[in-house]
C-alpha cells in the first residue's frame, strides 16, 4: 500500500506520542547537534569569528596564593555564606513582616500610616541603595547600643542581614495582609454558627486556609531573598557571587567560575520551586481562588 | 452569630496584637530607656544633616558627568529601552510558552526557568564577560548591560504575557475557532488585543522594577544614579547618609509614581471591562 507523505508524517507523530520517553530525548539530542552545526557554520565559517576558550575545571582544585586553601573550599564557603545570610534574613523578615502586616490591618490611623510608609519606602527604592544607606549612612541614626553590638559582630554580614531582612519584610507584609484579607468573612460566620468558639474557628477554619494561601508567596519571597543576597557583595560579604568574582580575578578563568556559581543558584531555585509545586499539589487542591 | 460581632472580634484581636507591640515598646522604654534613646539619637543625627552637600552637587547627582548621558537620564534610558526590547522578547517567549507543541514550549520553559533562577547580577556579569568573547571586540558596557536587562526582563515579561493570555479564557478561543479562524489568526485578532490591554498595569510595574534594577549597573560602573551618587559620596567623604538618602528619594519619586499609575490603570481598566 502506498502512503502519502502526509499520512507518513501523521503515523510518525502518533508513534512519537506513544513513545514519548524514547522520542523526546532523541529529538532534543538531534536538535542540539543541528544547533551546534548551524552555530559552527554561521559563526566560524560565515562570520569568521573564532571563539577559542578551553574549559579547565581543575581550577577549583588549585590552591590560593594568599592561604593554602583551594578554590573549591572558597566556593563552598561562599555557598554556606549565601545560605546563612538568607536563612537568618528570612526568619527576621517574617517576624518583622507579620508585625507590619498586623499594624497595617489595625484601626489606629497613625500606625496604618507608619506601616504603609515603611512598606512603600522599602518597596520603591533599590535594594543596593538601601544596602549603601545601612552600611555607609546609618551611623547618625542608630543608637549607640545597636552600633556597639554590630561592631562586635562581622560588620558587613550584620549590615547585610539588616538590609536584606528589612527589604524583604516589606514584601512579606503585603503578602500576609493579602492572605488574611482573602478569607471571606462568611467563613468565620459559618464556623461560628456551627458552634465553634472564636478561637476554635480561627484555629480550625480561618488560619489553615490563610496559612495555605500565604505559604507559596512566602516561599517565593525566600527564593527572591536568596537571589537578592548576591547584592551584599557590594559591601564585601564573601558570598557566592563575590566568590565568582574572586576566582575570576585571581585565576582569570571567567566562565568556569561563573558557570559553577550559576549552576549552584539554579539548583537552589529549582529545589525551592519544586517545594512550591509539591506544596500546591498537596494542600491547595481544594481551595478555589 | 451576627456579622457585627465577628467584625468586633476580629477588630479586638488585631488591636490586641497592636497594643502588645506598643506594650513591648513601652516595656523596652521603661526597662532600658532604649526607645527614647533611639529617638534622641535620631534627632541628634538630624541636627548634623548637611543639606549643602546635596545643593552644591545637585547637577552632578541628577545628570552625571557633563557631555555624557548619565544620572537620572541614563537610569530612565536603560529602563525604557530594556522595557521596549524585553516586551518583544517576552511576547515571543510567552507565546512559545503557551504553545501546544512540546518542541516549541520546552525551549521557552528552559529559558524562563534559567533566567528566573539566576540573580540579575550574575546575568549582567555573564553578558559583560561573554559578549566581548562572542563579538571578538569590546563594545560599550551600556549595550552589554542593556542586553543583560533585556534577557533578564524578557523572562519575567514572558510570564506576564502567559498569565495575560491564560486570563482570557477558553471560550473566546473556541468561539473564534468555530467561526473559521485559524489558531494564529485567533491569537492575533481576538486573544492578544484583549490580553495586552489587561497586561498594561503589569508592564508599568515591570518598568518600575526595571528602574530599581538599573542600580545594579553600579557593579560595572555605568554613570547612572547609583554610581554617580556613590562617586559624590566618595569625593565628599563626610556625608554618605544625606547623599544616599537623596538618591533613594529620587528613586522613590520615580518608582512610587509608576506604581501609583499602575494601580490607577488597574482600577480604570477593570471599570472599563464591566
Amino acid at each position: 500500500m502506498k502512503r502519502t507523505p502526509r499520512e507518513l508524517f501523521i503515523e510518525f507523530r502518533l508513534w512519537t506520542e506513544s513513545h514519548k520517553r524514547i522520542a523526546y530525548p532523541l529529538f532534543i539530542g538531534v536538535a542540539l547537534i543541528l544547533a551546534y552545526l548551524v552555530y559552527r557554520l554561521v559563526i566560524t565559517r560565515l562570520l569568521n569569528i573564532h571563539i577559542s576558550y578551553n574549559f579547565d575545571f581543575s581550577v577549583f582544585l588549585r590552591q590560593r596564593l594568599t592561604d593554602k586553601s583551594t578554590y573549591l573550599s572558597l566556593l563552598l564557603w561562599g555557598f554556606l555564606t549565601t545560605l546563612r545570610i538568607s536563612a537568618i534574613s528570612i526568619v527576621l523578615a517574617m517576624v518583622l513582616g507579620t508585625i507590619i502586616a498586623v499594624l497595617k490591618l489595625s484601626k489606629i490611623k497613625v500606625l496604618v500610616f507608619l506601616s504603609s510608609a515603611y512598606i512603600e519606602f522599602f518597596r520603591n527604592t533599590p535594594l543596593l541603595i538601601q544596602i549603601f544607606i545601612w552600611y555607609f549612612g546609618s551611623d547618625p541614626f542608630l543608637p549607640q547600643v545597636v552600633k556597639d553590638w554590630i561592631y562586635s559582630q562581622n560588620i558587613e554580614f550584620a549590615y547585610g542581614v539588616i538590609a536584606l531582612s528589612t527589604y524583604t519584610a516589606a514584601f512579606i507584609a503585603e503578602e500576609i495582609r493579602a492572605g488574611i484579607q482573602s478569607i471571606p468573612r462568611e467563613q468565620m460566620e459559618a464556623a461560628r454558627s456551627q458552634g465553634f468558639t472564636f478561637l476554635e474557628s480561627m484555629r480550625y477554619v480561618i488560619l489553615p486556609q490563610a496559612f495555605r494561601i500565604v505559604v507559596p508567596p512566602l516561599i517565593n519571597q525566600s527564593l527572591n531573598l536568596v537571589k537578592n543576597s548576591s547584592l551584599v557583595m557590594a559591601i564585601g560579604v564573601v558570598e557566592l557571587t563575590h566568590v565568582a568574582r574572586i576566582i575570576e580575578a585571581e585565576t582569570s578563568r571567567v566562565f568556569e567560575a561563573f558557570s559553577m556559581v550559576t549552576l549552584i543558584y539554579l539548583a537552589l531555585s529549582l529545589v525551592i520551586s519544586f517545594a512550591i509545586n509539591q506544596y500546591n499539589r498537596r494542600f491547595l487542591r481544594y481551595i478555589k481562588y | 452569630m451576627s456579622n457585627a460581632r465577628t467584625k468586633r472580634l476580629t477588630r479586638i484581636t488585631i488591636s490586641a496584637m497592636t497594643f502588645s507591640v506598643l506594650g513591648i515598646l513601652v516595656a523596652l522604654e521603661l526597662a532600658f530607656g532604649s526607645v527614647s534613646h533611639f529617638l534622641f539619637a535620631m534627632v541628634d543625627g538630624l541636627k548634623t544633616v548637611r543639606f549643602d552637600v546635596i545643593t552644591t552637587n545637585i547637577k552632578y547627582l541628577l545628570l552625571g558627568p557633563p557631555r555624557r548621558m548619565g544620572g537620572i537620564v541614563l537610569t530612565l534610558y536603560l529602563a525604557g529601552i530594556s522595557l521596549v526590547l524585553a516586551f518583544v522578547v517576552g511576547l515571543i517567549f510567552g507565546l512559545m510558552r503557551n504553545s501546544a507543541r512540546a518542541w516549541i514550549r520546552y525551549p521557552a520553559v528552559a529559558y524562563i526557568e534559567l533566567i528566573r533562577g539566576m540573580p540579575l547580577i550574575m546575568v549582567i556579569f555573564w553578558f559583560v564577560f561573554l559578549l566581548p568573547k562572542v563579538f571578538g571586540y569590546v563594545i560599550d558596557d551600556v549595550y552589554n548591560v542593556i542586553i543583560a536587562f533585556v534577557c533578564f526582563s524578557g523572562a519575567y515579561m514572558a510570564e506576564i504575557v502567559r498569565a495575560g493570555i491564560l486570563s482570557i479564557g477558553k471560550g473566546q478561543m473556541e468561539a473564534a475557532r468555530s467561526t473559521g479562524l485559524t489558531r494564529a489568526q485567533t491569537m492575533v485578532y481576538i486573544i492578544l488585543p484583549q490580553a495586552l490591554k489587561n497586561m498594561i498595569p503589569s508592564f508599568v510595574n515591570q518598568f518600575m522594577s526595571l528602574t530599581k534594577d538599573t542600580s545594579l549597573a553600579w557593579f560595572v560602573g555605568l554613570f547612572e544614579l547609583t554610581t554617580v551618587s556613590s562617586q559624590v559620596s566618595n569625593r565628599v567623604l563626610v556625608a554618605p547618609t544625606e547623599i544616599f538618602l537623596f538618591c533613594a528619594m529620587v528613586y522613590f519619586i520615580i518608582c512610587y509614581s509608576l506604581s501609583a499609575a499602575s494601580r490607577w490603570l488597574e482600577t480604570k481598566l477593570q471599570a472599563g471591562a464591566r
